[in-house]
């Protein structure tokens, strides 16, 4: 079984704080991980692989340094790892980072099964597995918590439903993104990162891609524009309290009286 | 391509430069800077050094003709018969963008049986339903339904689409965005409209405390999704729509996907459905304390949730985080207790009725969207109000 996971590096901590006097972003320490969803992307990826046989290969979009999130990746038992790397994939929004990954994957050509996490902890949105699938052309199916039976041509997954499992079969290709409960992430492995010290990171630029048009990438590419970024609006006429625990009890026993919540 | 430009003077201190973009996305090269590939194009470059980077504005690219896409559409989201409320929500701010800029709102639904629901949105001011009816779509599929939502905009050409961020919402809503090649912006938790009909779409950007006031300037339909309780549902109207069942000639309803089974989930009591909420955040030291939130929770009848750290450990069922990427919701009464109050967070629980926060750190930002701040312990001020409370219903 040929595996695909798409991965992103992000941000260690999603503090983010705004310069009042300059209206900018500030953004403290620089350390980077993958995306905690995608680990277990990852997981399912290597226990489908141990289970079936089969190559996984991680591919990831950003700036050369993401490169640690695709060693990363190594030491939990992904085999290969591809960067998509270029100048001309700067500040793409979901369509444009979805179309890149498509190309990327395209290039490389269609696995059986892509796996992506439910999404990523600083752009929040969920969105980009599901216009992979699109552009690719393959169904996808989202909150997948269980992988109930692999067949010969297809697999039954378990869709997490609000109020519903859904039992469904999708044949290959396809692409699922996992929920957090589908399997327990292993921890990197020291054996696997001296394994795979030497190994080499792929490295696709706009030139490797089945579309070099640039204006299809990157900010060019990307029909969203942020206008711009502001801090919160704080809420007016609120009480703040200062004062003893036995006092502050009191009083929110009083006032919770007098909004009638008792 | 980025759309920074550099020009560099002589002797700059270019470590300094590079640490200007929160991103990391300022490189050093051979001969000077470089804007990488980790630009998302924040403008914190321009903005402190505009005699450095700048920024082309007016790129020659075509304009579309925004005056062929008329309407606000909504997507109606159903399950098992019943409309999802989160799409009753959408068409009152569907309705509100439309009268300012004289636009007609439509709602496409697709699925089997549906003249009980499409006559239920008639109720809520919907100038046209767009009902698409047959077995393929009883259950939801993403191709039959892509398929159909792909149909309804080339005939219908709406300027806007707004989709539930449902568990529906969110896998179908990015597939037709990716179809028509337009933007599409996630878990807004405001939107206006402006004269040319583009939308204002606000949203919590970067997984931090900012927000980000995105547009679609040149991409039609514009798509947003928004979870359900950010918008208000609006009074019900006598109807004056029409429906109109679609004809499925020439739409191409396969799947690759089969669906087996639907099987029941245990009922949990829905966090979005209660009055009163007591949270749990990171305050909360070790699992064990959680006793002492739910003593409150039962004191006070309301139900307890947690933070994403708190579900992210595994002490809560994840249906019970509150947060833009948990439940939204709006009870008549919240209590956080050591919760530092992300953006994240305040964006599922900022519309609560009344808001105490609990919390030892003054300069924490949950104060600033609670109308009580309580600044203190949460291990002795619960305690002790529980107590209080325990005695005054002795009394009584």
């Amino acid at each position: 079984m040929k595996i695909f996971v798409c991965i992103k590096q992000v941000p260690d901590s999603t503090r983010v704080d705004i310069d009042p006097e300059t209206m900018t972003l500030k953004r403290g320490g620089v350390d980077s991980k993958i995306n905690p969803f995608d680990l277990y992307a990852i997981e399912t990826a290597v226990r489908l692989k141990e289970a079936h046989d089969g190559q996984i290969c991680a591919i990831s979009m950003g700036p050369p340094q993401s490169e640690a999130a695709l060693r990363e990746a190594f030491m939990l038992g992904v085999d290969d790892g591809v960067l998509l790397s270029d100048r001309n994939f700067a500040g793409a929004d979901v369509l444009a980072t979805s179309y890149a990954l498509s190309q990327g994957i395209l290039s490389l050509g269609l696995p059986d099964v892509i796996i992506c996490g439910r999404q990523t902890t600083d752009g929040d949105t969920g969105q980009v597995g599901p216009e992979i699938a699109e552009f690719l052309d393959i169904p996808h199916v989202a909150y997948v918590r269980r992988i109930v039976a692999v067949e010969e041509q297809s697999m039954i997954l378990e869709m997490d439903m609000p109020e519903t499992i859904e039992v469904v079969r999708v044949s290959f290709p396809f692409l699922m993104t996992v929920e957090k409960g589908i399997f327990q992430p292993r921890l990197p492995s020291l054996r696997r990162k001296m394994a795979t010290a030497e190994r080499q990171i792929r490295r696709l630029g706009l030139a490797d891609l089945p579309d070099t048009d640039p204006a299809h990438y990157g900010l060019k590419g990307s029909p969203t524009q942020v206008v711009r970024i502001f801090p919160p609006e704080h809420s007016a006429g609120h009480e703040t309290w200062n004062d003893t625990p036995e006092a502050l009890s009191e009083k929110l026993y009083n006032r919770l009286g007098e909004l009638k919540f008792l | 391509m980025s759309n920074i430009n550099i020009n560099l003077p002589v002797g700059q201190n270019l470590d300094e430069l590079v640490a200007l973009c929160p991103f990391n996305a300022i490189e050093k090269t051979a001969d000077g800077l470089a804007i990488g590939s980790g630009c998302r194009m924040c403008r914190v470059c321009i903005k402190r050094r505009p005699e450095v980077f700048s920024s082309d504005a007016g790129t020659a690219v075509k304009k579309i003709n925004k005056g062929e896409w008329r309407g606000i559409a909504v997507y109606a989201d159903h399950l098992h018969g019943v409309i999802h409320p989160v799409s009753f929500e959408l068409i009152g701010k569907a309705r509100e963008m439309a009268a300012r800029t004289s636009q007609p709102v439509y709602c496409l639904i697709a699925g089997l049986d549906l003249s009980n629901m499409a006559g239920q949105l008639l109720e809520y001011g919907v100038d046209k339903v767009f009902a698409y009816e047959a077995p393929a779509l009883e259950h939801f599929r993403i191709e039959p339904f892509t398929a159909v939502f792909e149909n309804f905009i080339r005939r219908v050409r709406p300027s806007a689409v707004l989709v539930g961020g449902t568990s529906i919402g969110r896998s179908l809503a990015p597939r037709i965005a990716a179809r028509f090649r337009t933007g599409l912006t996630a878990d807004c938790t405001l939107l206006d409209i402006s004269p040319g009909t583009d939308i204002d779409q606000i949203r919590p950007a970067y997984g931090g405390n900012i927000m980000a006031h995105i547009q679609t300037p040149n991409h039609r339909p514009q798509f947003a999704t928004v979870r359900y309780k950010i918008f208000n549902a609006p009074e019900k109207t006598a109807p004056y729509g029409e429906i109109e069942y679609c004809a499925l000639d020439g739409i191409s309803l396969a799947s690759k996907i089969e669906v087996l089974e639907i099987k029941a989930k245990e009922k949990v009591r829905s966090v979005e459905d209660a009055s009163a909420i007591i949270v749990a955040g990171k305050g909360v030291k070790k699992e064990a304390d959680l006793q002492m939130i739910n003593e409150l929770a039962e004191a006070l009848g309301a139900m307890t949730a947690g933070t994403r750290p708190l579900i992210e450990q595994g002490w809560f069922d994840p249906r019970l985080q509150i947060g833009l990427s948990g439940r939204t919701v709006k009870p008549s009464l919240i209590i956080t207790c050591g919760v530092s109050g992300s953006v994240q967070f305040a964006a599922g629980m900022q519309t609560a009725d009344t808001i105490i926060a609990i919390n030892s750190d003054p300069d924490a930002p949950i104060f600033n969207i609670a109308h009580y701040a309580v600044v203190g312990d949460l291990y002795q001020v619960v305690p002790s109000l529980i107590a209080r409370i325990r005695k005054g219903g002795q009394l009584i």
